[in-house]
């Protein structure tokens, strides 16, 4: 059939429409990211939370450690309108001072975990082999270890404090991470644009670095996302236990140890309410940005 | 054109000369322990040269290790044993680094348009790839030569800010062969350039090659599942089946005067494209056999209509029954 045809000389096929103002790389990213309403509004949110975290203490109508001493009542008032801890601290000021607790914690613990989980996934999945026996299989050690379990023992042992919070979390949380990035390396490292690249004598460091990591930026923004409020959950429930954040540092997950008796449960929402909400509006937040940035990153999607 | 004298010359010399190579891959299995119980034989000993600015046509079914062939040339994959000579260069004896050096001569063009670009990367960024490995041009001057090799290729330079999503198949098909240009190679490996395109845009794609050929002195294995596209753009064709070369020829004998059972049965195949002509067909019968267990001797044995005892139980090899056409076939070399 080809033989037979009038054979067409070079020219070139009708071509998608061009728009006069294609932009490239980061103004695109961010124009699509825009679109996302929800992604903006969590946005929006965690703006606030971080300027929050960053200038607290200024914020803070007052020392969030300070005993107060003139007002008989824990109840809210004008000059405490989340009322006061069963200590005598104003409630609306260690909620504002914890908010810097509980984003470092979500955020340093994840930096630590998705770092340690990106570089073995990627040396797993690219190299294969035996390096890729040992990663996985001591992903799997850690993995079968129950995670809360661990992490207390781990606390009572090194002793419970923000730091080391951080730390366990960020050390023990990357399995997930490899996982997902050896998997992501698995197929990529087939397909035939990194095959392109390695005929065109790009090194190693190229291909993982240009070619394969882009292409999984997605899953690992959010793995990394969600990896975030899952810390910001557990260090609210290691605080909760009391092997988190010691007082007198606030975090929203000790101010909640209040909620431990049953009076303040039933009568005093004020004192376990607001950080409650803190917690599910931060995570909600990050979820939401994660969406939205795994989509903005992806040029194939795109309306 | 002060290229096309030396060009002349050259002619006839060999760029690539394959030997006996082989490609086998692992079947693995038990349970516990996984240990290797055969080997699917993809590539097994095949030898043929590929001459300077020539087109090499390699033809065969789904299978055949045809695309394993191409790649095992270029060392993307290594083999299991042979060599393949460049320019009097075993390039399986280079080290890493030489390796890397050497691919600015040897490139691909891939099957699949769609997932030989990265959909991360500009096309402008995909086509400087090349210069930017191998340090030939930087900032403005790479910019200047990525849309020159736009325009070589039949785009406009302002594609290069667009990403491949943005393209057709045929024009992201342009741009694969924009980037196999960027670094003046002397050997592409065209792994079924144009078996994913529309019939239409086949022959604009096959047009282009020929032409960028002729301007830059280009030599091209063309790899292809049908006797038809090859017909168009090869000067010598070889066919193989299981893993063999089978037969190797010059386009018109092998067209006017195909020797091999197998190559004949692809010969019918071709459609003619003129109702009244009356031809008997050749039909294979069968499926192709597994390359794990390949069958003895003449491994078409097995659909072939001439054969004989000795193809069950000897290998024939290629013989050159004159005119530089070589035969792997018992019967017919007799």
């Amino acid at each position: 059939m080809l033989l037979a045809l009038p054979l067409a000389r070079r020219e070139a096929e009708p071509e998608t429409p061009g728009r006069p103002d294609d932009a490239t790389g980061a103004r695109q990213v961010i124009r699509r990211f825009l679109r996302h309403r929800l992604a903006v509004m969590g946005l929006v949110i965690l703006a606030a939370l971080a300027v929050l975290a960053l200038f607290g203490r200024q914020i803070a109508p007052h020392d969030p450690n300070a005993i107060i001493a003139d007002v008989t009542t824990d109840a809210p008032s004008p000059g405490h309108p989340l009322g006061l801890d069963p200590v005598g601290r104003d409630n609306l000021s260690r909620l504002i001072d914890a908010t810097r607790i509980s984003l470092s914690v979500g955020v340093g613990s994840v930096a630590i975990y998705v770092t340690i989980g990106v570089i073995l996934g990627a040396l797993a999945g690219y190299f294969g082999g035996w390096v890729d026996m040992v990663i996985m299989r001591l992903a799997d050690v850690v993995l079968s270890f129950p995670t809360l379990m661990l992490i207390l023992v781990v606390t009572a042992v090194v002793g419970p404090s923000f730091w080391n919070v951080i730390l366990v979390l960020g050390l023990l949380g990357w399995p997930p991470v490899a996982r997902l990035v050896r998997g992501e390396f698995l197929t990529l490292r087939e397909r035939e644009f990194t095959q392109a690249a390695r005929a065109l004598g790009a090194r190693d460091s190229r291909i993982i670095f240009r070619h394969i990591l882009p292409n999984a930026s997605g899953p690992i923004l959010v793995a990394a996302t969600f990896g975030t409020a899952q810390a910001i959950l557990v260090e609210a429930a290691l605080s909760f236990l009391g092997l988190g954040v010691q007082p007198p540092q606030a975090s929203w997950g000790n101010m909640l140890i209040a909620a431990q008796s049953l009076t303040v449960l039933e009568e005093k929402p004020w004192m376990w309410l607001p950080p409650g909400l803190m917690i599910f509006i931060s995570v909600l937040a990050i979820n939401f940005v994660g969406d939205g940035l795994r989509d903005a990153l992806d040029p194939r999607l795109r309306r | 054109m002060a290229l096309a004298a030396p060009l002349q010359q050259a002619q006839g010399e060999t760029l690539v000369r394959v030997e006996n190579l082989k490609k086998w891959y692992p079947v693995t299995g038990g349970s516990i322990i996984s240990r290797v119980v055969g080997h699917v034989k993809a590539v097994d000993g095949v030898s043929f040269t590929i001459r300077r600015g020539e087109t090499f046509g390699l033809v065969g079914e789904s299978g055949c290790g045809k695309t394993t062939l191409g790649k095992v040339l270029l060392r993307l994959q290594e083999p299991t044993a042979g060599a393949v000579y460049f320019e009097g260069r075993n390039i399986f004896e280079l080290n890493k680094e030489e390796m890397r050096k050497l691919r600015r001569e040897m490139q691909i063009i891939f099957q699949d348009p769609y997932a030989s670009l990265n959909p991360r990367m500009t096309v402008g960024e995909i086509i400087g790839e090349p210069l930017e490995i191998h340090g030939v041009a930087r900032g403005r001057e790479k910019e200047k030569r990525v849309q020159q090799l736009l325009e070589v290729v039949g785009l406009a330079s302002y594609h290069a800010r667009r990403y491949p999503h943005e393209f057709s198949g045929g024009q992201r098909q342009r741009i694969g062969i924009a980037r196999a240009l960027a670094l003046n190679p002397k050997l592409i490996v065209c792994d079924e350039p144009v078996s994913a395109l529309d019939v239409s845009i086949q022959s604009q794609i096959l047009n282009l090659l020929s032409d960028l050929q002729k301007e830059f002195g280009l030599t091209y294995l063309f790899i292809a599942h049908g006797l038809a596209v090859v017909k168009h753009i090869s000067d010598r064709v070889g066919v193989m089946y299981l893993g063999k070369l089978v037969e190797i020829a010059d386009k018109r004998e092998i067209y006017a005067n195909p020797r091999h059972p197998y190559t004949e049965a692809l010969m019918s195949a071709i459609p003619i494209p003129d109702p009244t002509v009356r031809r008997e067909r050749i039909i294979l019968e069968g499926d192709v056999p597994s390359p794990i267990n390949p069958p003895s001797g003449c491994r078409f044995h097995t659909r072939c209509r001439l054969a004989e005892e000795i193809c069950r139980e000897v290998e024939p090899s290629l013989v050159d029954i004159g005119n530089d056409h070589w035969v792997a076939c018992h019967v017919r070399t007799r």
